[in-house]
C-alpha cells in the first residue's frame, strides 16, 4: 500500500473536561483512499474523539492538520465547510421527510428567481436517488418515499452517499453497523468501500472487530482515552485485537481466572444481584 | 403520485375525511339542509378568525413548538387599536401599527425566551399568556376605566379588515384565504419549508446542516402573535369595540384544529392544506350543530370524539405511509 | 480514576441542587412583598385563610397533576370533570333526592371513569396525552353541559347538603378557614408517601425518566398511568364535590381556570415538564406561591388584574432559575470528580 496523500492528521491531541481528562496524547493520521478503523470498548473516549474531528469541542492541547496546515474548528460548521462529515448511527436523516428533501436539507435546489424560488422537487428527488443507486442500494427508486419507511441499513446509505455528493473528503462513521443485522451490515460494509474507492478517507468506529478487519486498511485501538495500539492491515491477527481492546489482558488468560474461580467457590450459592 | 400514495403521504388525506365524515353525520343525525348550511356565513367566519391563527401556530408546531400565549395576544391586538384610536382618538393606522407591533414585540419575547433557555415553550407561553392577560386588563382599565371600548373606524378600514362581503361574510375570510395561500407556498414549494420540517425532525441535525434554526423559531413566534394580534385588531373594527375577554377559547379551538388537520405534535409533520381543512372541520362541528336539531349542548361532545378519531386515522395513515413502498419492478 | 468522596458532610451544592431550593425562595420573596404591601391584614388570619382556600383548591389537584408530569404526562381534563362531578352529584342528590352520600360516591365515580379512560388512551395508542386529555376534556364538558339541561332543564343545579356532610366538606373553620384546607394537607401527605417514601414514587420517576426503560426494569408501565390518571380525575372530582358542599350549586362552567393554573403550581414548585424530576413539598410550595399572589394582591391596594403579570412574571422567573439551579448543579457535580 503506497504513502497516498494525508487528508487528516491529529497530533499530540489532549482533552479534559474541567478536572477529567478523556483524551491523553493522540496522534493519528487519515489518508485519501483509506479506511482507519478506530476500536475500542465503551468510555475509551471514541465518541469525544471523532466530536474533536468534526469540530464540536475544540482540544485542550494538540494541533489538527488538514493537507498538512494546521486548522482550527471552532464550531461543527467549520469542519463540515473543509468536508469532514459525520454519519451517526441514529439521526441526521429525519423519518418524516421524503428521501429527496431529507438529501438535500439545507441545501435545497431551487427553481425559478427572486422571493419565488420554488424547490426544485424533481431535481432533488432525481440527484437523491442517483446517488445512492450509484453506491448499489437499488431498492430506493422514489424520491417521494418517507425515509423512516427505509430499512436502517438504507438510512445508513442514504447518509453516506449525500455526505459524499455533497463534496466531503474525510467520512467519518459512527458505528454504522452496530444497530443492523448481518445483511444490512454488509451493505453499509460494501458502501464504506465505495467510498474509499472514490478517494475519501474514512474513519470507521466500532467496537466489532470483525466488521472492522472486512473494510480496514490501517487500525488504532483506543483504551481509556489513548491510543493503545496502531497498526495496518495484517499485522495483527483477530485475536489479538479482541485481547487489546479487552485491555491488554488476553482472553485465554481471563478464561483461565474465571474458572479457577467458579470451581474454588464450588458448592457456595451464588447470590445474584 | 397514485391515489392510494397520495391519501397515504398527504397529512391532509384524513382531514378531508373527517370534514366529509362531520358533515354526512349532521345530514343523517341532524337533519341539516345542505343549501342552509353551505349558504350560511356563521360557520365560515369563525373559520376564517380561528384560521388565521391556527396557521402560523401550526407553522409553530410542525418545527417543535408551542405558543399558548395567543389567548391573550388577540384581546391585546383588539385593546391596542381600539384604546389608540378609539380612546385616545389617534389615526386609525396608529393604533393597526400598535397592535401588530405589540405582536412583535411579544413574540420576539416568546422567542428569545425559548431558544435561549432549556425552558419548554409550552411553560414560556403559558407565562407570557398570563402576564399579558393581566396587561391587556390592567392596562384597559388604567387607561380607559372600562373593560370595553369603543372604535369608529373610518370606511377604507372597515372595507379592508372589518367589512363584510358576498352577504354576510367578513372580510377576515378573505384575509384567511389569503394567509393559507401564502403560507401554503412558502410551507411546501420554497426551502424555508424544508428547514421548518427538518427543525422539527431533527433540531439538532437541521443546525448541523447550516439551517439558522434560532432565527426561525424567532421569526415564526413573531409570526404568530402578530397573526393573532391581527386577529383581535379586525375583530375590533369590524364590530366598532374590543372587549378584554374572548381569546381563551382559541387555544384549544386551534390545537384541535391543527391536530385534526394532521399536524404532528411532536413536529415534523403536517401541511397548511391540512390546517385549513382541519379548521374547517371545527368550524363545522362547533356551528354548524345550530343548522341540526340536535341539541347544541351537545357540540363540546362531538369535537371531542371527533378530535380523537381524526388523530386515531392520522397516525393510522402515517404509520401506513412509513411503511408503504410501491411493490414495481427490482 | 474517579474520585468516590465517602464522607457525607453538608454542603450548601447539595442544598441548592434539591429542587425546592429555588420554590422556597420564590415563596419567601413574593410572601414578603405581600407583607409589606398589605401590613398587618394579610400577615394576620384573613389574609392567611383567603390565600390558604384558594391554595388547598387547587393544591389538590396539582398534586396528581405534579406526579402526571413528573411521569412524563399532562391531565388538560380536570378543567372539565370538576363541574361534571359536581353536577353528577347536585342531581343524582339535589334533582333527584337520593342520600347524599350515594350523590358524593357517584361524583367521585366520575372522575375515576374519565381518569380510567384518560390513562387507557394514553397508553393503548400513541396519542400524546395533551391531544387525549383535550379531546377528553371537550367530550366531559359537552356530556356535562348536554345532560344537566336534558335531566335537570338547567346550567345550574342546587343542593342542600345534611349537616355532617357540610362539616367535613363544606364548612369554614372559624368562618374563614375552609375544610379543604386539612383535605389538602391529607391528601399531600399521602403524595409525599406515595412518591417520596413507598417505592411506587421511584417508578413515576422512571416512567417520567425513560418510559421503554422503565418497562423494561419490569415496571408496569400501563398499569401505574392509567393509576395516576384516575387519582387526578379523582382529586378533581373531589374537587368539584367540595366546590358544590361549600357553594351549594353546581355549576356547569366552572373549572377551566384550574387547568393552567394547576399546571403553574406545578411548574413553579420545581417539576419538569419534560418529566423526570420534582417533588411534593415543591409542588406545595409552589401551589401556595401562585395563591399568595393571587390573594394578595388584594391586600396591597394595587390593580388586581397586575397580580396576573406578577404571576406570569413569575412563572418564567420561577423556571428560569430552576434552569439555572439545575445547570449549576450538573457542573458541581461533575467538578467533583465524577467522570461520564
Amino acid at each position: 500500500m503506497s504513502e497516498k496523500n494525508v487528508v487528516l492528521e491529529l497530533k499530540n491531541v489532549n482533552k479534559s473536561f474541567g478536572p477529567i481528562d478523556v483524551l491523553h496524547d493522540i496522534s493519528l493520521k487519515v489518508r485519501a483512499g483509506e479506511v482507519l478503523c478506530l476500536l475500542g470498548d465503551n468510555g475509551a473516549g471514541k465518541s469525544t474523539l471523532i466530536k474533536i474531528m468534526a469540530g464540536v469541542f475544540v482540544p485542550t492541547s494538540g494541533e489538527i492538520r488538514m493537507d498538512d496546515k494546521p486548522v482550527q474548528f471552532k464550531r461543527p460548521k467549520d469542519a463540515a465547510d473543509r468536508g469532514i462529515a459525520t454519519v451517526h448511527q441514529f439521526g441526521g436523516t429525519f423519518p418524516l421527510m421524503s428521501v429527496g428533501r431529507s438529501f438535500f436539507v439545507g441545501v435545497e435546489p431551487t427553481k425559478g428567481w427572486g422571493p419565488f424560488k420554488v424547490f426544485d422537487r424533481k431535481t432533488a428527488n432525481e440527484i437523491a436517488v442517483k446517488a445512492v443507486q450509484s453506491f448499489g442500494i437499488t431498492r430506493i427508486d422514489d424520491g417521494d418515499r418517507l425515509v423512516g419507511g427505509l430499512s436502517g441499513g438504507e438510512r445508513q446509505s442514504l447518509a453516506i452517499a449525500r455526505a459524499v455528493h455533497f463534496g466531503a473528503r474525510v467520512l467519518i462513521l459512527d458505528e454504522p453497523t452496530a444497530a443492523l443485522g448481518v445483511k444490512q451490515a454488509s451493505h453499509v460494509l460494501r458502501i464504506v468501500n465505495e467510498a474509499k474507492r472514490r478517494g475519501l478517507a474514512v474513519i470507521f468506529i466500532t467496537h466489532q472487530v470483525m466488521h472492522a478487519m472486512a473494510v480496514g486498511d490501517h487500525f488504532a485501538v483506543l483504551i481509556r482515552g489513548a491510543v493503545a495500539a496502531d497498526f495496518k492491515k495484517g499485522e495483527k491477527t483477530r485475536e489479538e485485537i479482541t485481547d487489546l481492546m479487552a485491555g491488554g489482558e488476553s482472553m485465554a488468560d481471563l478464561e483461565a481466572s474465571i474458572e479457577s474461580s467458579l470451581a474454588s467457590h464450588e458448592g457456595e450459592s451464588t447470590a445474584t444481584v | 403520485m397514485s391515489a392510494k400514495e397520495f391519501l397515504l403521504r398527504r397529512p391532509e388525506a384524513a382531514s378531508i375525511i373527517s370534514l366529509f365524515g362531520i358533515v354526512a353525520f349532521y345530514v343523517i343525525f341532524g337533519g341539516v339542509n345542505l343549501s342552509n348550511l353551505f349558504g350560511a356565513a356563521s360557520w365560515v367566519n369563525f373559520a376564517a378568525n380561528l384560521g388565521i391563527v391556527a396557521i402560523p401556530l401550526g407553522l409553530l408546531m410542525i418545527s417543535g413548538e408551542l405558543d399558548i400565549s395567543i389567548g391573550a395576544m388577540i384581546p391585546a391586538g383588539s385593546m391596542t387599536v381600539a384604546i389608540l384610536s378609539g380612546y385616545y382618538e389617534l389615526p386609525i393606522v396608529v393604533g393597526m401599527l400598535g397592535a401588530i407591533g405589540l405582536g412583535l414585540v411579544v413574540g420576539l419575547v416568546n422567542g428569545i425566551l425559548t431558544v435561549r433557555t432549556s425552558v419548554p415553550s409550552l411553560i414560556i407561553t403559558l407565562g407570557t399568556l398570563v402576564a399579558m392577560q393581566g396587561v391587556v386588563l390592567a392596562g384597559a382599565k388604567l387607561l380607559t376605566g372600562a373593560a370595553s371600548v369603543p372604535l369608529t373606524a373610518p370606511d377604507w378600514a372597515k372595507m379592508l379588515f372589518g367589512g363584510l362581503v358576498g352577504g354576510s361574510y367578513q372580510t377576515v375570510v378573505l384575509w384567511w384565504v389569503a394567509f393559507a395561500i401564502v403560507f401554503g407556498f412558502v410551507v411546501h414549494r420554497t426551502r424555508y419549508g424544508n428547514w421548518l420540517f427538518a427543525m422539527g425532525g431533527d433540531r439538532v441535525s437541521a443546525r448541523n446542516a447550516g439551517i439558522p434554526v434560532d432565527r426561525m423559531t424567532i421569526l415564526l413566534f413573531m409570526v404568530s402573535s402578530v397573526s393573532a394580534a391581527f386577529v383581535g385588531m379586525c375583530g375590533a373594527i369590524q364590530f366598532n369595540s374590543a372587549q378584554v375577554s374572548g381569546g381563551m377559547g382559541y387555544i384549544f379551538n386551534a390545537i384541535v384544529s391543527l391536530v385534526v388537520g394532521g399536524t404532528l405534535l411532536t413536529g415534523g409533520f403536517g401541511s397548511v392544506a391540512g390546517i385549513f381543512f382541519g379548521t374547517l372541520t371545527f368550524a363545522i362541528v362547533s356551528q354548524g350543530i345550530y343548522f341540526t336539531q340536535i341539541d347544541r349542548n351537545w357540540s363540546s361532545l362531538i369535537i371531542g370524539v371527533t378530535l380523537l378519531v381524526a388523530v386515531a386515522m392520522n397516525g393510522w395513515f402515517r404509520n401506513l405511509a412509513m411503511s408503504y413502498a410501491p411493490r414495481k419492478k427490482a | 480514576m474517579s474520585n468516590i468522596s465517602s464522607s457525607p458532610r453538608f454542603s450548601l451544592g447539595s442544598l441548592v441542587r434539591r429542587p425546592e431550593s429555588g420554590s422556597l425562595v420564590g415563596l419567601v420573596v413574593v410572601y414578603t412583598f405581600f407583607a409589606v404591601l398589605g401590613g398587618a391584614v394579610f400577615v394576620g388570619a384573613p389574609g392567611w385563610s383567603s390565600w390558604l382556600n384558594i391554595a388547598a383548591e387547587v393544591g389538590i389537584i396539582a398534586l396528581p397533576v405534579g406526579l402526571l408530569m413528573i411521569a412524563g404526562e399532562l391531565d388538560i381534563s380536570v378543567g372539565s370533570v370538576i363541574p361534571a362531578s359536581s353536577m353528577m352529584a347536585a342531581v343524582v342528590s339535589g334533582f333527584f333526592g337520593l342520600p347524599v352520600p350515594i350523590g358524593i360516591m357517584s361524583g367521585l365515580a366520575v372522575g375515576l371513569l374519565v381518569g380510567f379512560i384518560n390513562g387507557v388512551l394514553v397508553t393503548r395508542t400513541s396519542i400524546p396525552s395533551l391531544i387525549v386529555t383535550i379531546g377528553t376534556m371537550f367530550g366531559v364538558m359537552g356530556l356535562t353541559l348536554g345532560l344537566a339541561v336534558a335531566i335537570a332543564g338547567s346550567t345550574s343545579v342546587f343542593l342542600v347538603p345534611d349537616p355532617f356532610t357540610k362539616l367535613v366538606l363544606g364548612t369554614f373553620v372559624a368562618g374563614m378557614f375552609n375544610v379543604s384546607i386539612f383535605w389538602w394537607g391529607a391528601f399531600a401527605l399521602v403524595v409525599f408517601f406515595l412518591l417520596h417514601i413507598s417505592p411506587v414514587g421511584n417508578w413515576i420517576f422512571a416512567l417520567g425518566g425513560d418510559r421503554q426503560s422503565a418497562r423494561n426494569a419490569g415496571i408496569p408501565t400501563g398499569f401505574l398511568t392509567v393509576a395516576l390518571y384516575m387519582l387526578s380525575g379523582l382529586a378533581a372530582a373531589f374537587v368539584g364535590i367540595i366546590q358544590l358542599m361549600t357553594y351549594q350549586s353546581a355549576q356547569v362552567a366552572a373549572g377551566q381556570s384550574f387547568i393552567f393554573n394547576s399546571i403553574m403550581c406545578v411548574v413553579i414548585g420545581g417539576v419538569l415538564l419534560t418529566g423526570g424530576s420534582g417533588s411534593v413539598i415543591g409542588i406545595v410550595i409552589g401551589t401556595a406561591t401562585f395563591a399568595v399572589v393571587n390573594q394578595g394582591i388584594f391586600f396591597s391596594g394595587l390593580d388586581p388584574n397586575i397580580g396576573s403579570v406578577i404571576i406570569g412574571a413569575l412563572l418564567l422567573a420561577a423556571v428560569l432559575s430552576n434552569d439555572g439551579f439545575r445547570a449549576l448543579a450538573l457542573k458541581y457535580a461533575r467538578g467533583k470528580g465524577s467522570a461520564s
